[in-house]
């Protein structure tokens, strides 16, 4: 299990092919990235996204240690970024490693639903007009009661 | 105690954390609080319902008790992912 909260960009497919090469006894590998992605109206110029460094690692490790026991993954990994970003750029990656896919993909939806409203992150979208915070959505609090 | 504050509370208080002295035996006697101090955590504190609590980097409720903590976080909800 890797967990990684950085500031620097990452490689998707190195990250990939790093992690599906390194996992043993694994017959599915799913993969999941967020994108930054431009306001509907357009002139996103950066995505500002914070987050608490004391508490963000032990956050994700609770999530990712509770995602491993519940679909007995052979191995995940979570790169989460923080600092300024441009629309188009990797926000995020997961991926999860198990013997059948079902397990991995469901995995990985539960790690994202619960790093979307339980990571301590927070995103401020900047345009010329300025930076407004992006609020959390009820979905996303909602999305959890199915776990 | 160390306050920290992130996001738009962050903004609104000023500061990203400090030192406070407090008596408070709860969060929400801390709040109450910090309200009565300055106008600048009015605006912050103003809905508690828009915030959400760490004590010690754990998630918490407002009236959880402070006894022993050493690190209160305000932040509104997470928008990670």
């Amino acid at each position: 299990m890797r967990i990684a909260v950085q500031a620097e960009s990452f490689d998707l497919g190195a990250e990939a092919n790093a992690f599906a090469a390194g996992v043993a006894g694994a017959g599915a590998v799913v993969t999941f990235t967020g994108v930054v992605r431009d306001l509907p109206e357009g002139g996103l110029q950066a995505m500002e996204i914070e987050h608490y460094p004391g508490m963000t690692q032990k956050a994700i490790t609770a999530i990712a240690e509770e995602a491993t026991q519940r679909w007995g993954l052979c191995d995940l990994l979570v790169i989460h970024r923080y600092g300024r970003l441009a629309p188009g750029e990797a926000i995020m990656m997961v991926a999860t490693a198990a013997a059948h896919r079902a397990a991995a993909f469901e995995a990985a939806e539960f790690l994202m639903d619960y790093l979307k409203s339980r990571a301590p992150f927070w995103k401020k979208e900047i345009t010329t007009a300025g930076g407004d915070w992006v609020a959390a959505k009820d979905a996303d609090e909602a999305a959890l009661d199915r776990w | 105690m160390q306050v920290l504050y992130f996001a738009w509370v962050r903004e609104r208080i000023g500061v990203p954390r400090e030192a406070v002295e407090t008596e408070a035996a709860t969060v929400a006697d801390l709040v109450a609080d910090l309200i009565a101090r300055e106008d600048r955590y009015a605006a912050a504190f103003a809905d508690l319902s828009a915030l959400r609590v760490a004590l010690d980097q754990e998630l918490a409720e407002f009236d959880a008790p402070l006894a022993g903590v050493r690190e209160v976080a305000f932040f509104p909800p997470m928008t990670g992912g």
